[in-house]
């Protein structure tokens, strides 16, 4: 009778028979846990057969050499080209030509901007690396452009290249950085050419993806008074479509440069010269000052090309000219400034020695960070290693337990109803097969682990993101002080929040963990804002007249209202934090990130290597799969992805 | 309850003479959007009933944009297409060039017949012969005021002089003046219109398609363009489609006017004919509060004439609104002489003047 009443009730309201069926499955999975513990748990193998033949591979395209050799060596070339241009402008050409661009697209600000901070770059002692960095950057940005604007063109005119091209950007907008490095080495060996193609790989996706909304962005309207005048598709593509489209594919090629900068840097791994190396022996070394100085390097590189570039953007915006001076004469005077900048920047090696940054002024942040990261170890290693150690024997250490020592196919299941009740059947479907994938890959063990420190980073993420979400949400003053750090967050490479981690916690499997939420919190915070403010006044006054609470407020109106961007943000923030875990290999978490490593760096671990890779995809599409949410929505507004 | 015109058939003797080659003649055009048109497009023999795409429609989902639509366009006539919001109209005109794919029927431009042109052909129609005003401008807001005119002859590949000549001509014609470097944001709707209304103008059309030209016009200015449209149309004989949901106007301009109701023709005719011989209920309802005597001529009331009639009452020719009349009759007792080519055709009695005016403008 109970029972029956029960029931029905549960049938009637759909979030009480939801919320039984979630209480069923924990307890039904905390019963499996302790009756199979230590069963079919897959332990690791180093010498798994599946990578023993992986290493096979390499022979396979060893043998078809004629190919990729004239690839390799066109892309090396073309690095080559970049390398000299800007060797031979020297670095008063390069700040002469910064300062100019500044000028023309900015004004005096964006100018002064550029100047002082290529100039920066020279007194830190880092001209030459972050040189090299800038030329296989602008490599593979050329060739991102050059395929990207294209396809971006075509997806935004046909619907069918459209439906080919989406999905694969979307997988390509959550594979990890590290994820590319082993099959380019397979490629291209190392150097600049497989750092040069990774980075065009990964930078390529905003490039093609904000040219096709551009294009498609262009009013109906015009499109078809241009068609009823008699305009050829080719008309209607150079005369309207492009021109209208000019300013999103500006910020897509701004996009597409902020995203190589990000991955040139994390290229080094594979051989890259640049700023890179100089992070990953730094980081190698536990050298927090002189990471420090490269990061710092990077980042000002990084704020530099994003003001210009997305200056630039507004500037070819033709209607952003409205207001423009019309008359020759005041066009010629608008020219001559930048004019003299170039001219003194081109002439000064007449002057002065171009080729080599003058040593008289140097500045180096490199013993004082140190010095400051020593003294706040002595002091507060007390207090980092507290945090570190209850975090990690009580939440990290109890989860990896539960993921290692679980059956494997207990996992799976688990996995498979999550992902039905938070995402739906397909979702669900992905997840199986993903984890299945990982289990026959031989590195079980090692993906559960990285697991852990996903569930551990991402929890902690999303507690603080939502947590400052929710307090920037309701406070104007805290948002305007917090937007420009955010903005800033958002450009700098993942490789430079290695470093803050670093400095507190020192080299080890927390440290990646925190290294990973300093790198996803910015944009869980944005997001969160986002979907906060955007609940509608009217319902929040409606609340507030019968009588709630600001707490009620909060977590019976605000909350559930905003949660799809809430959803949102929970995807972004886990999907962040997989490339960031990965990358935290290098300051010591282990597991997939180190596989991957130890793949580069010795032959015989290749296969391991590769595999490692494809389960970090696989990882990260199942957790993306399985945080999609039940709404149905395509991820289109992405901030960034590591 | 909508009676479908045959189309002329009330009027094949009121145009005695004109050229026989209509430049537009649209024989039972059907537009579907949606899933079900692809189906719909693949039947057939001598065209669909309603009933079968209306199944079709329900089943495989879809709207019925445009039904069963026939009409024909006279040379140098201004064809007027009325009816209110979603009844098709838009989508009508834009089959007539193909901007929009018709499901079925067949549209001839001066017997030509487009349904079967090329995209080539096509192109050429639409850059020398046809040219359209939009509802909703279609202005390029990245070109000056004068660029967005010359558009059209750009395309064409006329030399830079020529069309910025041409433009600037058409610029003084349509009032603009000395807005030729503006952008198109910087203009007011009305002036954006006129932008759109030069634009059309530039290439020398023969056939003009006016989709709601004036609608964001504010009413001085919209009588003004009005009387601008009569002007190029005496001026320059070009022949229009014109589209509106305004009554007022439909009556105003057009030689013709076809109403329009849910995608389906309801009547077609001469303005009175629509005031005088409302063909349902429906436009019985739309011509009501019409004031009769405006629209109607003295054909409508005359009665024949009688050798008792005096011969010595004012003369008006048949084409004369019964309003024009009214002074005349109220000054004398005898009854208008209705004369068409010198020819006593009829004799109006003050009493019908007046019963007209009074019954149609009640106050
Ligand atoms: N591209 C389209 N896809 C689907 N339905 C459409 C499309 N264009 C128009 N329709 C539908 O066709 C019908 C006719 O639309 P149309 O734009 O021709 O109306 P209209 O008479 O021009 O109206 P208005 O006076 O508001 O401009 C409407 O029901 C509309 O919703
Ligand atoms: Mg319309």
């Amino acid at each position: 009778m109970t029972a029956l009443r029960w029931r029905t009730a549960a049938l009637a309201d759909p979030t009480s028979a939801r919320r039984a069926l979630a209480v069923v499955l924990v307890i039904g999975a905390a019963i499996a846990f302790v009756l199979f513990r230590g069963q079919a748990t897959l332990t690791h193998d180093d010498d798994f057969p599946l990578f023993r033949s992986l290493n096979g591979v390499r022979d396979v395209v060893d043998d078809n050499r004629y190919v990729l050799d004239p690839i390799r060596s066109s892309v090396a070339s073309l690095v080559d080209v970049f390398n000299f241009a800007i060797a031979s402008l020297g670095w008063p050409g390069i700040i002469g030509i910064a300062g100019a661009l500044g000028l023309v697209f900015g004004g005096g600000w964006l100018a002064i901007l550029a100047v002082t901070g290529f100039a920066s770059l020279g007194i830190l002692g880092l001209w030459e690396a972050s040189m090299a960095t800038l030329g296989l950057m602008l490599a593979a940005v050329m060739i991102a452009v050059a395929i990207g604007v294209p396809l971006g063109i075509l997806a935004g005119r046909s619907r069918r290249a459209s439906a080919v091209i989406a999905p694969v950007l979307d997988v390509m907008q959550i594979m990890p950085t590290f994820a590319y490095l082993t099959p380019m080495t397979l490629l291209f060996f190392i150097g600049a050419a497989p750092s040069t193609v990774a980075t065009l790989i990964y930078a390529i996706p905003p490039a093609i993806r904000i040219t096709a909304l551009g294009i498609r962005g262009v009013p109906e309207a015009t499109v078809e008074a241009a068609t009823s005048l008699g305009a050829t598709s080719r008309q209607v593509l150079l005369k309207v479509q492009l021109p209208l489209a000019r300013r999103a594919i500006g910020l897509g090629i701004n996009q597409t440069i902020m995203m190589a900068l990000s991955m040139v840097v994390i290229t080094a791994m594979i051989g890259a010269p640049g700023l890179g190396r100089n992070i990953l022996s730094a980081v190698q070394k536990v050298d927090v000052g002189a990471a420090f100085d490269a990061g710092l390097a990077i980042v000002i590189l990084a704020i530099i090309l994003d003001r210009l570039t997305f200056a630039a953007g507004e500037w070819l915006d033709p209607r952003s000219h409205f207001t423009r001076a019309q008359t020759l004469r005041q066009r010629l005077v608008g020219w001559s400034g930048p004019a003299a900048i170039l001219a003194a920047g081109l002439l000064a090696p007449f002057a002065v020695d171009a080729t080599r940054f003058p040593t008289d002024i140097t500045f180096s942040f490199r013993s004082a960070i140190n010095q400051s990261v020593d003294w706040f170890t002595d002091s507060f290693s007390g207090i980092t290693k507290g945090i570190k150690d209850v975090l990690t024997a009580n939440i990290l250490n109890p989860i990896e337990t539960v993921l290692t020592e679980s059956p494997w196919w207990l996992v799976v299941v688990v996995a498979m109803i999550l992902a039905w009740y938070l995402s739906g059947r397909r979702a669900s479907i992905i997840a199986g097969l993903c984890l299945s994938a990982i289990v026959l890959l031989g590195l079980w063990g090692h993906s559960m682990s990285t697991l852990a420190n996903v569930l551990v980073a991402t929890a902690l993420t999303l507690a603080i993101g939502i947590a400052i979400g929710i307090l920037t949400a309701r406070s104007d003053r805290l948002r305007m002080v917090l937007r420009p750090i955010l903005d800033a967050a958002q450009t700098m490479p993942a490789f430079v929040y290695l470093i803050p981690a670093l400095a507190l916690f020192d080299a080890t499997r927390f440290t990646a963990i925190v290294a990973a939420v300093i790198y996803a919190v910015p944009p869980v915070i944005r997001l969160v804002e986002i979907g906060l403010r955007a609940v509608p006044l009217t319902i929040v006054e409606a609340a507030t007249a019968s009588g709630a609470t600001e707490r009620q407020l909060l977590w019976k109106v605000r909350l559930p209202l905003s949660q799809r961007a809430l959803l949102l943000a929970a995807n972004q923030g886990i999907v962040l934090v997989l490339a960031m875990v990965v990358v935290g290999a290098l300051v010591g978490a282990g597991a997939l990130g180190y596989d991957v490593i130890t793949g580069l760096a010795q032959g015989k671990d290749f296969g391991k290597g590769l595999a490692a890779g494809v389960a970090i995809v696989l990882l990260g599409v199942m957790l993306d799969r399985i945080t999609q949410g039940a709404g149905g929505r395509r991820r289109s507004t992405v901030a960034r992805a590591g | 309850m909508t009676v479908a015109v045959e189309p002329h058939a009330s009027e094949s003797s009121a145009q005695p003479g004109m050229s026989d080659q209509p430049t537009i003649a649209v024989r039972n055009l059907w537009k579907v959007f949606g899933p079900a048109e692809a189906r719909i497009a693949r039947q057939s023999g001598p065209g669909p009933n309603a009933e079968s795409v209306e199944q079709t429609v329900t089943k495989l989902g879809g709207t019925i944009a445009v039904q069963d639509v026939s009409f024909d366009v006279r040379p140098g006539e201004v064809f007027v297409v009325m009816g209110l919001s979603g009844s098709g109209k838009s989508t009508l005109v834009r089959c007539l060039t193909r901007l929009i794919e018709p499901t079925l029927g067949e549209i001839d431009l001066d017997g030509e017949n487009i349904r079967k042109a090329s995209q080539v052909r096509l192109r050429e129609l639409r850059r020398q012969r046809f040219s359209m005003v939009f509802q909703n401008f279609g202005l390029l807001p990245h070109r000056r005021v004068l660029d967005n005119i010359a558009f059209g002859l750009e395309l064409r590949g006329e030399s830079k002089a020529t069309r910025l000549a041409r433009a600037q001509e058409m610029l003084g014609l349509v009032g603009l003046e000395g807005l030729a470097d503006r952008y198109p944001e910087q203009l007011s709707g009305g002036q954006q219109q006129r932008v759109g209304l030069a634009r059309a103008l530039a290439g020398d059309p023969e056939v003009m398609l006016l989709d709601e030209p004036f609608s964001a016009l504010d009413p001085l200015i919209r009588r003004d363009m009005q009387n601008e449209v009569i002007r190029l149309h005496d001026d320059l004989k070009k022949t229009m489609v014109f589209i509106t949901h305004d009554l007022a106007e439909a009556l105003k301009l057009g030689d013709h006017v076809m109403i329009m109701r849910a995608g389906k023709v309801v009547q077609i005719g001469r303005p009175e004919e629509l005031v005088a011989r409302p063909a349902d209920a429906y436009v019985e309802d739309f011509v009501r509060d019409i004031p009769k005597s405006h629209v109607l001529t003295l054909r409508w009331v005359m009665r024949p004439a009688t050798p008792d009639d005096p011969v010595d009452g004012p003369i008006f020719p048949s084409t004369a609104v019964i309003r024009n009349a009214l002074h005349a009759a109220a000054g004398t007792e005898k009854p208008i002489r209705v004369i068409d080519d010198n020819r006593l055709v009829g004799v109006v009695d003050r009493a019908s003047i007046l019963e007209t005016i009074a019954g149609a403008d009640p106050g």
